[in-house]
């Protein structure tokens, strides 16, 4: 059985600018893996080679053994991987609703009103505000809409792109508590890319250490846990 | 007797105006339509189309081809529309795309591909069909309607009628179904829009498309009797007016722009006597210059945020 | 220095001598371009540098400082009616003419040039291009004073005639002109040349990649930007005034949308912030035409024109000159690499 996930000896960046340096990691179905690293260490530049949004990029990207490496990021949406990108990506003219059903835009089912419903009850706040152009949501509001917009093609994988940047303590909190239910009750996998290095671990199963677009370490949560590099580095303690 | 005659001068001097009123209401429908397909290609690309109005004079000779072939008139038109539909699509895909692509945001490149494009369908119209001017009745006939004494062609209130469809069918299209949802979706983020899996380059065509075959539907309304590849070059400085007018990511804006510019155009005509029928267009370029200084986002358009 | 003093000296030395040479064989082949062809050919030689000079300040203000016109037309057009009107109607000199014409032309660059302040990018090119439409809409609604389509003629007098001692010295007409055009021309380079070398250039090209930092180093971008203009409106109407005293006068159509549309063309086609540039372009324009078969004459030249702008923007949006200069570079990278191994990476 193949992973649903491998990245094999990535290398890519922009235009002259090499960021990606030969990386290789893998992710397993319904598995939660993060990916710590510093500010310009290439986490996310290597969430946007995974999803088509790198022009520039060589090595190998298989999902469920097909190699995708070139397709569009649309292409990528429809064989199960979604991506919520840094900033959150929220379509702001659109209302939340219209965001949701957007985000079921590969599906041909009729289940599609189901889904959000469920999602509003998942994130009430978004349930309150679904007639509200999403651009004038709060910061944390539109990052729950992120990911349930990303959830809504039924993903087999999410790739979260700093989920916890620009919000509120308690609120980061939260939304990763909601993450690891996501997990637990869908089976959805995840992989997140984090410099809140704490909550990270507690939520994955697996992580890597990426600097200057290498991956430096990885092994189980707990290992990098107790790991001394990674905690005077990431866990600042 | 002086009374009575005072009124009718009166009643004479409304039902003339009432009758430039219309003509400009017509008028300004066409350019309500033009200024729709602007602000399609503007929502979905971020850019003016400048070959937008010979697009349609191409389109407009298509359908005349068409129907000098025999066929009728509607079903020209429609023919046509389809044709220019597969043919905006296809100029998107193989002129704009790579050029804005390779631009990485400087709009020059892309402003002088569309003049090129200008360039390109007005010098090959008249090679195509010959230089000579082309006969083409009116779609809704030449005939007539007294409103309060006014007598207003068959063919205004048949444009006029033809907005009001245009618009149904758009309303329709963006807010009812998926892949208008998708579109409208491209034209807020595209990339997050591609990221839930819409294919962008497809909704780019699409916007293209649509736009070249409303183009269609409006350099057939904007002939009178006759045309030749001159056809559109007044109509469309007409449409940025009314699109700046309106603001340019606005389908609303587009269409109360351009039937205020059609009646101003034809009132001021009319009324103002050094502007006459030569300078129709300064009220279009004063609005333009106007709106743009004092407020660039037009009437119903959203505030840009200047990019740094 | 790795390589050594001496040897990039020579390689100066080199480079300039060939610069002279080129210079040299230029300046013959510019004087004796009038004396070898006839009269309708040089009228046409005229022309692109009438068309060069307008071009030269489109791309001024296109290429250097970014600020798009599609309506150079006009600025070109008012060179073209100030001269044509003052000459026919107030017996004014053609020599003042060309000069009033420019600091019209100026005034008016100005004038747009302040809007531009505000109005960027694709706006200004749809402001423009609006312009550019109205400009022969005005001259048809004065037709008692412009002539309208029938345009203006010059007669007798008013025309720019060859003077009697170059007369003795065997030039016509039209080879007077052609000098004429020729030493307004090659100022207008040498000025525009050298204002772009220097610091006011770097000023422009600074305000054209971006504007904020550009303001940030203390440079002050709206006198640039509107002076530029100015400038730029003023070559156009020094080339529109001489274009009206090589064709004995004007007419509306002349200056029509398509030609606003044709200087950008020779722009574009010769290499956007270059220096020859223009020049090259403008000579395409007006001479692209003659090399078709008969039948096709006036037809071709504009969709040739626009599908070579489409194609020059898909390839190489330098256009001719950009790729002279990308084929020039690869060859000397090849030779460098022959010389001695590289240390390029």
């Amino acid at each position: 059985m193949s992973a649903l996930l491998e990245a094999i000896d990535l290398v890519g960046g922009y235009g002259p600018v090499r960021v990606l340096h030969g990386l290789s990691f893998d992710v397993q179905p319904g598995e939660v893996v993060v990916i710590l690293g510093a500010n310009g260490a290439g986490k996310t530049t290597t969430l946007r080679a995974l999803s088509g949004l790198l022009d520039d990029v060589k090595g190998s990207v298989k999902i469920e053994g097909e190699d995708v490496l070139g397709l569009r990021p649309d292409q990528i949406v429809r064989l199960g991987v979604a991506h919520v990108p840094q900033g959150r990506g929220t379509i702001t003219d659109l209302t939340v609703e219209e965001n949701l059903r957007l985000g079921a835009y590969v599906r041909r089912d009729a289940d599609v009103q189901q889904d959000i419903e469920h999602w509003y009850s998942v994130f009430p706040r978004l349930g309150e505000r679904r007639e509200q152009p999403a651009g004038s949501m709060s910061g944390g509001e539109q990052q729950m809409l992120a990911i349930a917009r990303a959830l809504m093609s039924k993903p087999k994988l999410v790739l979260l792109d700093e989920p916890s940047l620009g919000l509120a303590p308690l609120v980061t909190r939260e939304l990763f508590t909601r993450l690891g239910e996501i997990n637990r009750t869908t089976g959805t996998a995840m992989l997140v890319v984090e410099q809140n290095a704490n909550l990270a671990l507690e939520l994955a199963h697996r992580g890597y250490v990426l600097e200057t677009g290498q991956i430096v370490a990885g092994g189980s949560a707990s290992e990098l846990k107790s790991d001394e590099t990674v905690r005077k580095a990431y866990l600042g303690y | 007797m002086l009374i009575a005659a005072l009124v009718a001068q009166v009643d004479n001097k409304f039902s003339e105006f009432l009758q430039f009123f219309f003509l400009g209401l017509g008028k300004g429908a066409v350019y309500a339509t033009i200024a729709l397909a602007l602000v399609i290609i503007f929502r979905v690309s971020g850019m003016l189309n400048f070959a937008q109005g010979e697009m349609a004079m191409v389109s407009t000779y298509v359908t005349w081809g068409l129907w000098t072939k025999g066929l009728p008139l509607v079903a020209a038109l429609i023919l046509a529309m389809v044709l220019s539909f597969l043919g905006g699509a296809a100029i998107e895909r193989v002129v704009i795309r790579p050029i804005e692509r390779k631009a990485r945001g400087n709009p020059l490149p892309v402003v002088i591909a569309t003049i090129g494009l200008f360039l390109a369908l007005n010098g090959a119209a008249p090679w195509i069909w010959d230089a000579e001017a082309k006969q083409f009745p009116y779609v809704f006939g030449s005939g007539s309607v007294s409103i309060a004494g006014a007598s207003i062609s068959t063919q205004t209130l048949g444009t006029l009628a033809v907005l009001v469809v245009e618009v149904a069918l758009l309303w329709l299209l963006f807010q009812k179904t998926k892949v208008g949802l998708a579109m409208r979706g491209v034209a807020s983020n595209s990339q997050s829009s591609a990221l839930v899996g819409v294919p962008v380059g497809r909704m780019l065509m699409l916007g293209w498309g649509l736009a070249a075959a409303m183009g269609a539907v409006a350099g057939v309304l904007t002939v009178s009797l006759a045309f030749d590849n001159s056809l559109m070059a007044v109509p469309l400085i007409y449409a940025f007016a009314a699109a700046t007018l309106g603001g340019f990511d606005s389908p609303v804006g587009a269409v109360v722009g351009g039937l205020t510019v059609g009646v101003v155009a034809e009132l001021s005509a009319a009324y103002v006597g050094f502007i006459g029928e030569p300078l129709r267009l300064l009220p279009a370029f004063v609005l333009i210059l106007v709106v743009l200084l004092v407020r660039p986002q037009g009437l119903f358009g959203k505030a840009q945020v200047s990019r740094v | 220095m790795t390589s050594g003093d001496g040897s990039v000296s020579a390689r100066n030395v080199r480079a300039r001598v060939f610069k002279i040479v080129g210079f040299l064989v230029l300046a013959v082949a510019l004087y004796e371009l009038p004396l070898q062809y006839d009269r309708s050919t040089v009228t046409k030689f005229t022309t692109v540098l009438c068309y060069a000079l307008a071009a030269l300040g489109l791309n001024l203000l296109t290429g250097f400082n970014g600020q798009i016109s599609v309506g150079h037309g006009a600025f070109f057009g008012i060179g073209a009616y100030s001269a044509a009107l003052l000459v026919s109607q107030r017996g004014w000199p053609a020599w003042a003419t060309i000069v009033l014409g420019a600091v019209l032309a100026f005034v008016v660059g100005l004038i747009v040039g302040l809007p531009a302040l505000r109005i960027r990018g694709v706006y200004l090119a749809l402001v423009t291009l609006a312009l550019a439409t109205l400009f022969p809409a005005v001259i048809v609604r004065y037709s008692d004073v412009t002539g309208g389509t029938q345009g203006i003629t010059l007669e007798g007098k008013q025309r720019l005639n060859s003077p009697q001692f170059a007369r003795d010295a065997g030039i016509t007409n039209s080879q007077w002109r052609y000098y004429i055009a020729l030493v307004v021309a090659v100022v207008a380079f040498i000025l525009v040349r050298n204002v772009v070398k220097s610091r006011v250039g770097r000023a422009l090209i600074a305000i054209r990649d971006n504007e904020t930092p550009a303001e940030v180093l203390g440079i002050n971008v709206g006198v640039y930007k509107v002076l530029t203009f100015g400038i730029s409106a003023m070559l156009a109407g020094v080339g529109g005034a001489l274009f009206t005293f090589n064709n004995d006068g004007v007419a509306a159509d002349v200056v029509d949308i398509q030609l606003s549309i044709i200087l950008l063309v020779a722009v574009v086609i010769g290499g956007v912030a270059t220096f020859a540039g223009p020049a090259i372009g403008a000579f395409l324009v007006v001479f692209l035409e003659s090399f078709f078969p008969e039948n096709l004459r006036g037809k071709a030249a504009p969709v040739v024109f626009g599908i070579l702008l489409i194609l020059l923007m898909m390839a190489a949006p330098g256009g001719i000159l950009g790729l002279v200069k990308q084929q020039w570079a690869k060859l000397a990278q090849r030779f460098s690499r022959a010389d001695q191994p590289s240390h390029v990476a």
